[in-house]
C-alpha cells in the first residue's frame, strides 16, 4: 500500500505547484457559475412553478459543480498515460512490481484531487457569501452532509474508473482521439454537467438515473442540496456502489486482457 | 538461473503497397503478414554471467528481452528465470530484475531525479539503510551526485542514461537487462557506463544481459556472446573463440621511407599512401614475421603495428556467414 501512497504523494505535490493555473481556474469557474445562474434566473422569472428544482437548490448545485469541477470534469485525461501506451513506454511501467491498473487509477485521482484542493475553497467561500438565492447554502442536514461526502467519493472514483476504460482502449485503437471525443460528449450530457438531470424530460428520468453517468456528479450534489431525500438517497448511493464495482471489475479485466495481447513495438 | 526453451513469437503486421488506390483497397480487405520474430530460441545463462546479445536490427533481440522481463507473452516455449515464468508471475518476477531500455525513459519527466529514486525505493520496498548505501554508491560511481537534483527533462542524454542505470539498480536486482544502454552516448559517457557495468557484475555478482550494436561495448564487457538472426540463435560462444575463428587475417600498419613495390603471395595491400601502408596478411599462406621481413627488405620501417580483426569486422563476417 505504501508504494501507492508515495505514488499519490509525488503526483499530488507535483499538481500543487501550478498556482497561476489554479487562480485562472478559480476565476473562470466563478464567472461560469455566475453566468449559468443568471441564465437560469431569466427562465425562473417567467414562471418558477414549471421547474423541477427550486432556485436555491439549483444555486447550490451549480456552485458545487464549479468548486469541484476538477474532480468531475469529463474532458481531463492524463496524456502521459496515452503517450506511454502509444509510444511503448508502458513497458517500463510493466517492469514494476505494481498493478498497472491501480497505479494509473491513483495517478488520475491524485492529479484531479490536487487541482480540486487548490480550487474548491475560494469558490465555496465566495459563493457562500453571495446574496440569496444566488449563494450556496449549507447542506440541508448533518446526515445529508455526511452522505454527500460518501457519495462524492463514490462518484469521483466512478468517473476515474470510467476514464480508465478509455485509457485501456488506447491499447487497441492506436489513436484514442475518437473515443475520447465521443466519451466527453456523452459524459457532459448525461452526467448533468450541462443541464442538471431533473430538467430532462420526465420519460427519460428513470433511464437516466439507472445509467452510470447520473451517479457521477448528480447524485452527490442533489443529496447536498436536499433535492434527493430519504429512500431516494440510499437507493442512489446503492446504484453508485454497484456501478463502481462493475466499472472497476471490467476495467481490471480488460486491462489484463490488453496486457496479454499488448505488443510493445520498436526498439 | 535463466533458461529459455524453444521460445517462439509471431507478430501479425498489416501490409499494403503505397498509393491512394491501395489505401482504399485496404479499407475493405487487409493483408496481414506473419513475422516470425523468434523461432525456437533456447539458451541458458548462469548466475553472475555477463552476456552480450547481438544481432542486426529486427533480429529479435528486443523481443527476447521483453519476454524475459515479463512484458511480452510468447506463443509457445518455456522460460524460467529464478524459478518463475516471467509473464505468469510478473509482479514477483520484476521485483528481482532491473531493466534499462536505452530508447525509453523510466524517470518521471517533471520532477527531480532524486524524487523518482525515492518513488522507486517505495515501489520496490527497499529499506532505508540499503537504499542509502546503494544511492551513495551509485551516485559516486556514476558521478550523478549533482545531477539527481535536476528534473529529468533538463538532463543531457548521457546524464539521463547514467540516472536510468542507477534507477534500475536501486533495488539490488539479481538480473540486469540492458537494451542498448550506450545508444547515442558520447565517448566519455560510454566509458563511464561500461566501467560501471563491469563493476557491478564483478562486485555484486549481478547477472547482466546486454544488447547492443556497439561492438566496443561487447569487447569491453562480455566474454560470452549470443548471436541472433532472423529469430534464431545462430551462435553461442565466447568472444575469444570467435576471434580465433576469424584470426586468419592480420593487418599490418606500416610507416616507412622508401617504397614497397613487391608483395609476396598471401599479402594484400589494403591501403597505400606515401609513407604509410596497410597490408593484410593471410596467415595460412605466410607468417606475420615473414611478411615483416619481406617489407623491411624493401623499405625502412619507422613504425609498425599488427592487428587482428576487430569485433566490428567479425560481426560483419558473421552476419555474412549466416546470411542475416
Amino acid at each position: 500500500m505504501k508504494k501507492y501512497l508515495s505514488f499519490f504523494r509525488i503526483r499530488f505535490s507535483n499538481g500543487l505547484q501550478y498556482r497561476a493555473a489554479a487562480w485562472a481556474g478559480v476565476s473562470t469557474q466563478f464567472v461560469w457559475g455566475g453566468m449559468t445562474l443568471l441564465l437560469f434566473r431569466a427562465f425562473y422569472q417567467t414562471g418558477s412553478q414549471a421547474f423541477p428544482m427550486t432556485f436555491p437548490e439549483l444555486s447550490s448545485y451549480i456552485w458545487l459543480q464549479q468548486a469541484f469541477l476538477a474532480l468531475y470534469m469529463s474532458w481531463y485525461f492524463d496524456n502521459e498515460i496515452f503517450d506511454s501506451i502509444i509510444s511503448g513506454n508502458v513497458s517500463y511501467e510493466l517492469c514494476r512490481p505494481m498493478d498497472t491498473y491501480t497505479m494509473w487509477f491513483i495517478k488520475n485521482m491524485s492529479v484531479r484531487l490536487s487541482r480540486a484542493v487548490l480550487r474548491c475553497m475560494p469558490i465555496l467561500i465566495v459563493a457562500a457569501f453571495l446574496p440569496e438565492p444566488y449563494n450556496i447554502s449549507l447542506p440541508v442536514s448533518l446526515s445529508a452532509g455526511l452522505l454527500f461526502l460518501l457519495s462524492m467519493t463514490l462518484g469521483f472514483m466512478l468517473l476515474v474508473a470510467f476514464s480508465m476504460l478509455i485509457y485501456i482502449s488506447a491499447f487497441y485503437t492506436l489513436s484514442p482521439m475518437g473515443i475520447r471525443i465521443l466519451t466527453i460528449s456523452v459524459l457532459e450530457f448525461f452526467t448533468g454537467a450541462i443541464i442538471p438531470l431533473p430538467f430532462f424530460p420526465e420519460s427519460l428520468q428513470t433511464l437516466l438515473y439507472l445509467l452510470p453517468f447520473a451517479s457521477i456528479q448528480n447524485t452527490p450534489f442533489q443529496i447536498y442540496n436536499g433535492y434527493m431525500k430519504g429512500n431516494e438517497v440510499s437507493a442512489a448511493i446503492m446504484i453508485q456502489a454497484v456501478w463502481l464495482l462493475v466499472l472497476l471489475a471490467s476495467g481490471k479485466l480488460l486491462m489484463k486482457q490488453a496486457l496479454r495481447k499488448a505488443v510493445v513495438q520498436g526498439g | 538461473m535463466i533458461e529459455l526453451r524453444s521460445i517462439c513469437k509471431t507478430f501479425k503486421v498489416a501490409r499494403r503497397n503505397a498509393g491512394f488506390h491501395e489505401a482504399v483497397k485496404a479499407l475493405f480487405r487487409r493483408e496481414y503478414t506473419l513475422i516470425h520474430a523468434l523461432r525456437d530460441v533456447s539458451f541458458t545463462i548462469n548466475e553472475g554471467e555477463m552476456v552480450g546479445y547481438i544481432g542486426p536490427n529486427g533480429a529479435g533481440k528486443s523481443s527476447t528481452i521483453k519476454i524475459m522481463s515479463g512484458i511480452l507473452t510468447p506463443d509457445s516455449g518455456e522460460c524460467i528465470i529464478n524459478g518463475r515464468t516471467p509473464w505468469k508471475d510478473r509482479i514477483a518476477h520484476v521485483r528481482e530484475i532491473g531493466v534499462v531500455f536505452g530508447q525509453r525513459s523510466q524517470l518521471w519527466w517533471d520532477v527531480p531525479v532524486a524524487d523518482s529514486f525515492e518513488l522507486i525505493k517505495d515501489i520496490y520496498k527497499v529499506d532505508n539503510a540499503s537504499y542509502k548505501k546503494n544511492l551513495s554508491m551509485l551516485t559516486e560511481l556514476l558521478d550523478i551526485g549533482e545531477i539527481i537534483r535536476t528534473p529529468a527533462r533538463q538532463l543531457s542524454l548521457g546524464q539521463r542514461m547514467r540516472c536510468e542505470i542507477a534507477a534500475s539498480l536501486l533495488h539490488n536486482p539479481r538480473i540486469l537487462f540492458l537494451d542498448e544502454p550506450t545508444i547515442g552516448l558520447d565517448a566519455v559517457s560510454k566509458i563511464a557506463v561500461r566501467s560501471f557495468i563491469r563493476y557491478i557484475n564483478a562486485e555484486r555478482k549481478t547477472t547482466v544481459i546486454l544488447t547492443t550494436h556497439d561492438m566496443q561495448d561487447i569487447e569491453a564487457l562480455t566474454e560470452r556472446i549470443l548471436l541472433i538472426g532472423r529469430g534464431r540463435i545462430l551462435l553461442d560462444g565466447t568472444l575469444s573463440e570467435l576471434k580465433r575463428r576469424n584470426s586468419r587475417h592480420k593487418t599490418l600498419s606500416v610507416d616507412f621511407t622508401g617504397s614497397i613495390d613487391r608483395l609476396e603471395n598471401g599479402m594484400h595491400l589494403a591501403k597505400y599512401l606515401d609513407g604509410h601502408a596497410e597490408i593484410v596478411v593471410d596467415t595460412d599462406i605466410l607468417s606475420v614475421s615473414d611478411a615483416i621481413a619481406h617489407i623491411s627488405g624493401q623499405a625502412e620501417i619507422s613504425d609498425l603495428s599488427v592487428t587482428g580483426a576487430t569485433a566490428e569486422e567479425m560481426v560483419v563476417s558473421l552476419y555474412k556467414e549466416f546470411e542475416i
